[in-house]
């Protein structure tokens, strides 16, 4: 390879360089404020204003949900700690005990208050008759 | 033998004629893969045990965002090509794969709001998977409009490279992005290191409309990359025995 053609190629490395560095740094910044909805756990270690409108997320608990009319209330986990959540309204229809849920809302005194519920889907595809076998 | 082989290709004629005798074969071949496998998976796979018949957005949705990120990638090496090698041809590549980029990412967004409304019961969140999609789509748009922009082609081209080389960065992120922070969307089924999680009866007509989407999205590249060459060789002597 020539002089030249050398010094360009250096040229595009040092600036895809900078280009992931400067990237790097502002992801790094924002970190968590990426994150699309809070954990359990995390809501559990930080404090948040209950006017504050915030999304949390994680399973469905088993055997938390209770109907009333158009009020709903079940608890969200990330197995380690426990929401309860409040809503009024329509649910999803892949909304399921021991699924992925998201919901928008307000957290106050240990209950969320949800105003917006959302399904989380994971990433397994199956048909109805094989058994889950994975260990999440 | 090989530097006379890459010499050839990348003069526009040879390129030409090459891309006029293999393209019937790869247009018809996947042509006959994406049909067949769109066949097998609307009407041949069994439903999602949870989704029911809406998962099978998938064998769009899926190929569409696989082939946006392919194709900035095949961009960002062209660019390079174009910037230490002065390859006119890596040129011409670069701003006749973008149009179809932005069209393919625009593919992979619709397809994946309606999956959504039935699935999440929302068709647009600002997570990080889909923002750093749209990223992807507005910077296709504006490599396409800040070639436009210039009327001296040689400008035009190195600048686009550049911004192209830039804005590579984000394809790393939109991968991770399901990993990397708390998304809406799913992370992946199909890994390279682990044990895909998508049931092979849905999983084999994937593959398969990944391979067929991806011979035609090719067969448009080729077919821009052909209109490019018309129109930037155009002064030129050989073109008119071609035309």
């Amino acid at each position: 390879m020539n002089q030249i053609r050398k010094k360009r190629l250096y040229n595009i490395l040092l600036v895809s360089l900078f280009s992931v560095s400067g990237i790097s740094l502002i992801l790094y910044s924002l970190n968590s404020n990426l994150d699309y909805f809070f954990t359990p756990t995390e809501l559990k270690e930080q404090n948040i204003s209950s006017d504050k409108r915030i999304k949390i997320g994680g399973m469905v608990l088993e055997g938390s949900v209770f109907r009333n009319d158009s009020n709903i209330s079940f608890t969200v986990t990330d197995y380690e700690s426990f929401v309860k959540v409040e809503f009024k309204g329509i649910v999803p229809d892949l909304f399921q005990e021991g699924s992925g849920v998201v919901a928008l809302g307000y957290l106050n005194d240990e209950v969320f208050y949800a105003e917006e519920v959302l399904a989380k889907h994971d990433e397994n595809y199956m048909p109805p008759n094989i058994e889950i076998n994975n260990d999440s | 033998m090989i530097k006379k082989f890459i010499h050839q290709f990348a003069s526009p004629k040879t390129y030409l004629y090459q891309v006029n005798r293999f393209y019937p074969y790869i247009f018809y071949s996947s042509l006959v893969i994406y049909i067949i496998s769109l066949i097998w998976g609307l009407f041949f796979t069994p439903e999602d045990f949870v989704q029911g018949n809406s998962y099978r957005i998938i064998y769009l949705h899926v190929p569409a965002s696989f082939l946006s990120q392919s194709l900035y990638l095949a961009m960002a090496v062209a660019s390079v090509t174009y910037l230490v090698w002065r390859v006119k041809l890596a040129a011409y590549l670069i701003i006749a794969i973008a149009p179809i980029g932005a069209m393919t990412t625009f593919i992979a967004l619709i397809s994946g709001s309606i999956w959504g409304i039935p699935t999440w019961g929302t068709w647009w969140q600002w997570d990080a998977r889909i923002t750093s999609t749209l990223i992807l789509f507005i910077m296709y748009l504006g490599l396409i409009s800040l070639h436009n922009s210039f009327s001296n082609f040689e400008k035009a081209d190195k600048l686009t490279s550049w911004l192209v080389i830039i804005g590579a960065v984000n394809i790393p992120i939109i991968k991770k992005s399901v990993d990397w922070w708390s998304t809406l969307h799913q992370s992946a089924s199909i890994t390279l290191t682990e044990k895909p999680t998508i049931d092979v009866l849905m999983l084999y007509p994937l593959i398969g409309s990944i391979i067929g989407f991806l011979g035609l999205i090719t067969c448009l590249v080729l077919t821009s990359s052909k209109y490019q060459i018309l129109i930037r060789e155009k002064t030129k002597s050989w073109i008119r025995d071609y035309v």
